[in-house]
């Protein structure tokens, strides 16, 4: 029989710690639904969407039931859809959309990730046309998500599509202000994009994957801050170990739920990304985890550290549980969407400049922050070009998701309801970079790109 | 296939009868059965063989929670692969 105690350890995770499986996300292939009719193409993703993923929805709570975990999302992802325009010259991207949306309906997914280009070393035919369409895509469908990675390690940063993405993140603020600002909270803007990453808004499904795979994202900060509040005197290493050891348990969940809907759908199993991804349910919060580690507030000094040690030890606990990790595993620290580190910037104590030095040690990057409305499209650009130099250099994944709240200012809250959250509009500084944003061209790769 | 049964809660009479009841009703069959009274609380861990069940999982797993809140107890049926997979190597 099994011991009582890890039963009992089990059920308290799930009911009590806030523990889930985040999303299971199918990720298929598009790319033989190319072809030069953008409305051919679309029939063609319609119908390979909704084939492949038929039974997504059905299989998840199917498993829900089965193992009395919870699993929030089911979604979506797809080949970034810069690559079917770019066969159909001259096709409305937004046709494009509004299929996926379509699609998104008919299967009952949360959400289809992947209206997405590839641009850091350049634009190729389809990208911009797409870039252009994201914002009155994104006004016009409910559940896709949008990404544009625009720098890696080995391409380095292009400052063109860094330049532009200012723009388009205004524009998509702009065409969905009605929505409460959504557009550019479902739109990201990455450096050294992962192609097999399960989380929203940068999931797609990249080039080099199988036609279609399952990935699994797992969460937990409920259950890392419940296990390290029993050790208020460890040590960091002692800390460090407890944070491995429930990371562990955690991912073996995910590799469990991942390889029974694999076999279940009768696709591979891809991933399991080892995230502690934070909602705004209380009990569920990163900053609360580095509060926990002994921080009067999560932004002060201290934080990067404690946030380093933090996002290692859960990569270091679950890679040992699952035969294969990937996407982001670590720690995310989107603001709107975790109950402390909304606290803690309405107190000020979490600034933009503190977050942007977090990114540099959490698995992702500036998330779900809300800046004033009035911030100039090159200031944008620049904090992008910011992370996507953090990225570039650290050699890991960076991202950007601001949302512009046209019409407030600082210190005025947004809410966006459900698992977005709600934010407060954070400062900015207000000195121009207009004139580096303008230069355009590219920062080349760095000096560490050239292994081989 | 094995699923593991939790009971727990303040005591009361028959909640062994009730809960193997349900069990016997879907034809799943008792395998092992721990059971301690701390106290006033009650919990009680059980161990059935899911094989052959006469209906679907989930009509077990939705009978046992109704039982739950009828009696006011926290009842929660899991498959054993979830205890397996997150507590041994």
């Amino acid at each position: 029989m099994l011991n009582t105690s890890d039963i009992l350890e089990t059920i308290r995770m799930i009911q009590d710690e806030c523990l889930d499986i985040r999303t299971i996300t199918m990720g298929i292939s598009l790319l033989d639904c190319c072809g030069e009719d953008m409305n051919r193409v679309c029939e063609k993703v319609y119908d390979k969407i909704t084939t492949r993923a038929e039974k997504l929805v059905a299989v998840g709570e199917q498993i829900e039931t089965e193992y009395g975990i919870p699993i929030i999302n089911k979604r979506i992802s797809i080949t970034p859809a810069a690559m079917l325009c770019a066969a159909a010259k001259g096709g409305d991207p937004v046709l494009l959309a509004r299929t996926l949306q379509r699609a998104a309906e008919t299967t009952g997914v949360n959400f289809i990730g992947g209206f997405s280009a590839l641009v850091h070393k350049g634009f190729s035919a389809g990208d911009e046309a797409l870039i252009r369409a994201i914002p009155q895509a994104l006004s016009e469908t409910t559940n896709l998500c949008a990404s544009v990675n625009v720098g890696s390690t080995k391409a380095g940063i292009n400052m063109d599509a860094v330049k532009l993405m200012g723009d388009v993140i205004l524009e998509a603020a702009e065409l969905s202000r009605e929505q409460n600002f959504m557009g550019p909270a479902k739109l990201v803007v990455l450096c050294n994009a992962p192609e097999d990453n399960p989380f929203m808004a940068g999931a797609f499904h990249g080039v080099g994957e199988p036609d279609c795979e399952i990935h699994v994202g797992v969460s937990g900060p409920g259950v890392v801050r419940s296990a390290i509040e029993k050790y208020p005197d460890a040590t960091m290493d002692k800390l460090a170990d407890i944070i491995k050891r429930t990371a562990f348990k955690i991912t073996r969940m995910g590799q469990l739920v991942g390889t029974r809907a694999s076999a279940m759908l009768g696709v591979p199993f891809g991933i399991v990304d080892l995230s502690l991804a934070p909602t705004p349910a209380v009990g569920d919060s990163v900053a609360h985890i580095l509060e926990g580690m002994g921080l009067s507030v999560c932004g002060m000094h201290g934080t990067t550290a404690a946030l380093a040690m933090l996002n290692d030890a859960v990569k270091k606990g679950g890679v040992m549980a699952s035969s294969s990790v990937g996407g982001l595993s670590g720690a995310f620290i989107p603001v709107s969407e975790d109950a402390g580190m909304i606290d803690a910037a309405v107190s000020g104590v979490l600034t933009l400049e503190k977050l942007e030095a977090m990114t540099a040690v959490c698995s992702v990057g500036l998330d779900m922050i809300v800046i004033p409305g009035d911030t100039p499209s090159s200031t944008i650009s620049a904090i992008i070009a910011d992370e996507a130099a953090i990225g570039m250099v650290n050699n890991k994944t960076t991202a950007v998701r601001v949302i512009p709240a046209i019409g407030k200012k600082e210190g005025d809250m947004l809410d966006f309801g459900g698992l977005f959250g709600s934010g407060p509009v954070m400062p900015i500084r207000r000195e121009s970079a207009e004139k580096l944003i303008a230069r355009g061209g590219r920062i080349p790769a760095p000096m560490h790109s050239v292994k081989n | 296939m094995k699923a593991v049964i939790t009971v727990i809660g303040h005591d009361t009479v028959g909640i062994l009868h009730k809960v193997s009841g349900i069990c016997a009703e879907c034809n799943a069959n008792v395998t092992e059965v721990t059971q301690s009274v701390l106290q006033d609380l009650f919990a009680m861990f059980m161990l059935v063989d899911i094989r052959n069940l006469n209906c679907d999982f989930s009509e077990l797993s939705a009978k046992l929670s109704a039982l739950g809140k009828e009696l006011d107890l926290s009842i929660h049926a899991m498959h054993e692969d979830i205890f397996n997979s997150m507590h041994r190597i």
